[in-house]
């Protein structure tokens, strides 16, 4: 017998099963964590935490969406902590101004938007490292923020705006329902559009995605500028929720983020990942630090436990590749 | 480690056996190769070569059977163990690294050192030696990444030497070398024979293992097929049969065909590579190759052709019509493609699927509105281009990257066969690909060209570029050299053609 007729009679579920195990392990490993928690630790699974857990989750969640792209297609975003303050703080700064929630919003969006074509011009055109650019850009940003605002949080009188933060659509908070919107369109995004199929192959090899035909310039222009726009998506609600921009806050947010997906098994060398990565990353490192608040561990220690979270999932993935 | 050290003898494979998920590499490998002697391994891509070397050089553990030198029986658990024992695999991939010194990389591992600092001046004489031993003109203080791939070839082989190697194996070595730097190793190979090593010689190159093999074991499809001892006594016929179970008669494929109307034309190109303006053109359904040895400045004329480099001066025209070009997406939209000499650099996306490999570049105009992914042409055209060309794969979801060169190579041609094509551009298209393969290769050239589509071909395997083009055009140093017809072409006047002027 041929190998071409062995390839085909060997056992299929063989490749599945690896294959398998590859794409949906961490997400499962998430749901146990949640039957964990449910049964270990008390209070837990009281509506309250439930709540509490799903806004944690939704900062996280809706950069990590976007995140995934800049990944994905062997990049970094370290900017995406201060586009959330300097969201934030432009809101309020220009709903003060003009007493418009809609301009506050969109100059926060815009503001968002510009930020991340500056990264994905620099980084495509100009060709420098994505973790240099960002990192640049991570401090211009962060001092505008506290230019705007003088430094200090900017409050917002603005009943409309609380929506985003506080807001209720059939018993779910505004920020959750964004979340899940965020997770359902950016996963659609990434496997049903030329556009996600051309940054998975960016990210597999750019060479041959240049030469196959892929405007590898114009797609990197465009993840960043929507990472930009989603971050500050993000930072809107998060000022909503905290009735102020505030200029100091977020910072160290992209590594959180960061290890959300890589934790999820987005590969850091890009070419992999899947949006059901970030929502297991996500939800992973959310389920550990709220069931930690619950057990009143700590901060420094939960810091550690953070950490080695990350470690031992960065490890047991290399071994999975072996 | 002393179990590991070898005795000088043969290199015999004992009933090895591997299996990867679903492909069963190897089974019941059992031949020997004796020392002073140049052992030939072939077959076709698949057939299990690759697999069995890395077994040898301590990548893999086989899962059943065993290696023994010797009266030894060998269990390498790792690359280190054998080296150890005295094997020492050149691979196709050197395994240099590029910005450390030449002398570096020959000593890396085993620098001389005295607490720890390295002895440079120690590592600078030691580095000569190994490669005066090779008659390599190379200074040790060289930057490994300044080198040609001959040159670092060299380097590697100097490399094993220093580990006092007793099994050599070579797979593929001559694949990008010149023409000179193939006599060399051919040299060196043969003093590695006289020195009583075991030298093992994975190569598809007929003339080559004719010219410096004893014997020859062959393979197919991961078992072992037979092998002959006395390859004066072998016909060539004869071999291929062997290797490929069938006859090939005339694996060129090569028909002749109507000529129509003029497809590409350049007038005055200059540009990255070129050191003289270059004019050519190419009808549809010809099939043009150009020739010339490494470095003659065709992989840079296709990069001109195929909108990577810009024009510096001259121009381009697609059926007539001025064609200018600011990037790959501008040629690929005039129809005129290229698959890239380097696949693993520039045609596949490794960790992707086959189908992903193949409906790269043509999704978008299948795709509503432009962006939107059409499953069901996206699953029809993976098929479709799997079956039309043969390609070897478990299924379309298959990482590409465990596909092996020729079936690589078949799914970068389905890339472009899922668009319209005015003129292909094929750089060392059968390059480490089996000979079953390449004839494979060779008819979808040919089917191609016979439906008008125009094929430039650049190849440095002389008898490939006779065997299938209509017309030769040589290049040397930059510039083209001459153009002959098929029936003017042979090998010495293409080889003259080819050689550097300065050195003739």
């Amino acid at each position: 017998m041929s190998v071409q007729q062995e390839m085909v009679a060997a056992p299929k579920p063989h490749i599945n099963m690896r294959r398998f195990l590859d794409d949906w392990v961490m997400l499962l490993a998430a749901f146990a964590l949640f039957i964990l928690c449910a049964v270990f630790v008390d209070h837990f699974l009281s509506p309250l935490n439930m709540r509490g857990l799903g806004l944690a989750i939704s900062t996280t969640g809706i950069a990590a969406c976007t995140m995934l792209y800049c990944l994905a297609s062997g990049h970094f975003d370290l900017s995406v902590g201060s586009v959330i303050a300097c969201a934030g703080v432009v809101a309020a700064v220009v709903m003060r101004d003009t007493d418009s929630v809609f301009l506050g919003v969109s100059a926060a969006l815009a503001m968002g938007l510009t930020v991340g074509l500056i990264n994905g011009i620099v980084i495509a055109k100009l060709r420098i490292n994505a973790l240099i650019t960002t990192l640049a850009t991570m401090q211009i940003v962060r001092g505008l923020a506290y230019i705007f605002s003088d430094g200090k949080a900017v409050g917002v009188m603005h009943e409309d705006f609380f929506v985003f933060g506080s807001g209720q659509l059939f018993g779910v908070p505004v920020p959750i329902l964004i979340t899940i919107l965020c997770f359902v369109f950016f996963g659609w995004l990434l496997n049903y559009t030329t556009y996600g199929r051309n940054t998975m192959a960016i990210g597999g090899n750019r060479e041959a995605a240049l030469l196959a035909g892929v405007n590898v310039d114009r797609t990197q222009i465009i993840i960043f500028a929507v990472h930009g726009l989603v971050g500050a998506l993000a930072g809107v609600i998060l000022a909503s929720r905290m009735t102020s921009g505030q200029p100091m806050m977020g910072q160290g947010f992209e590594l959180t983020v960061i290890s959300a997906c890589v934790l999820g098994g987005v590969s850091l060398s890009g070419g992999i990942g899947m949006i059901r990565h970030v929502i297991a990353g996500v939800l992973i490192l959310a389920i550990i630090e709220n069931a930690m608040n619950l057990k009143n561990i700590d901060t420094f220690y939960q810091y550690v436990i953070r950490g080695t979270i990350l470690l031992l999932a960065v490890i047991i993935d290399r071994m999975k590749r072996r | 480690m002393d179990a590991h050290v070898n005795d000088g003898g043969s290199l015999r494979f004992n009933t090895i056996g591997k299996v990867f998920p679903g492909v069963k590499a190897l089974s019941d490998i059992s031949f020997v190769a004796h020392p002073g002697t140049v052992h030939a391994l072939m077959g076709e891509n698949g057939a299990g070569k690759s697999t069995l070397l890395k077994i040898l050089g301590g990548a893999y553990i086989p899962d059943s059977g065993n290696v023994q030198i010797g009266e030894r029986t060998m269990a390498f658990r790792c690359a280190a163990d054998s080296i150890d024992s005295g094997v020492a695999v050149i691979h196709q991939e050197l395994h240099l690294v590029p910005e450390m010194t030449v002398a570096e990389n020959l000593l890396l591992g085993h620098m001389p050192a005295r607490y720890g600092m390295v002895n440079r001046s120690a590592m600078e004489r030691r580095a000569t030696e190994l490669l005066k031993d090779l008659a390599a003109e190379i200074d040790p203080r060289t930057r490994l990444g300044s080198l040609s791939l001959g040159q670092r070839q060299l380097v590697e082989i100097a490399k094993a030497m220093s580990r006092n190697a007793h099994v050599i194996a070579f797979d593929e070595p001559t694949s990008s070398l010149s023409a000179r730097e193939i006599d060399r190793l051919m040299t060196i190979i043969g003093k590695l024979r006289d020195d009583g090593k075991v030298v093992l010689y994975v190569s598809h190159r007929m003339e080559e293992i004719f010219r410096i093999c004893d014997a020859v074991t062959v393979f197919k499809d991961g078992r072992f097929v037979r092998t002959f001892e006395q390859i004066d006594r072998l016909d060539q016929d004869q071999l291929v049969t062997c290797m490929v179970g069938r006859d090939i008669q005339d694996i060129y494929n090569y028909r002749p065909r109507d000529r129509q109307g003029e497809a590409l034309r350049a007038e005055g190109l200059l540009g990255p590579g070129l050191n003289e303006a270059v004019s050519f053109n190419v009808y549809k359904g010809e099939v043009l190759g150009f020739f010339g040895l490494v470095g003659a400045g065709r992989t840079e004329l296709l990069r001109l052709l195929s909108g990577l480099d810009r024009v510096k001066a001259g121009q381009l025209f697609l059926e007539g019509q001025p064609l200018n070009l600011k990037s790959p997406r501008d040629a690929i939209a005039a129809g005129v493609l290229l698959c890239p000499e380097d696949r693993k650099k520039e045609g596949i996306v490794p960790l992707a699927s086959v189908a992903e490999n193949i409906n790269i570049s043509a999704r978008s105009r299948h795709a509503a509105l432009g962006c939107l992914i059409t499953a069901q042409w996206e699953r029809e055209n993976a098929d479709r281009q799997i079956r039309a060309l043969k390609v070897k794969t478990p299924s379309p979801d298959q990482p590409i990257m465990f596909l092996s060169g020729g079936n690589q190579q078949k799914v970068i041609l389905g890339r472009w066969l899922s668009l319209p094509m005015k003129v292909l551009l094929l750089d060392e298209p059968t390059r480490g690909i089996d000979i079953g393969a390449k004839s494979e290769i060779y008819q979808i050239i040919h089917n191609l060209a016979a439906n008008g589509i125009a094929v430039i071909v650049v190849s440095s395997d002389l008898m490939e570029v006779i065997g299938i083009s209509d017309r030769i055009l040589v290049m040397s140093e930059g510039a083209l050299t001459g153009e002959l017809t098929r029936e003017q072409a042979d090998e010495a006047r293409l080889l003259q053609l080819a050689l550097p002027r300065t050195r003739g």
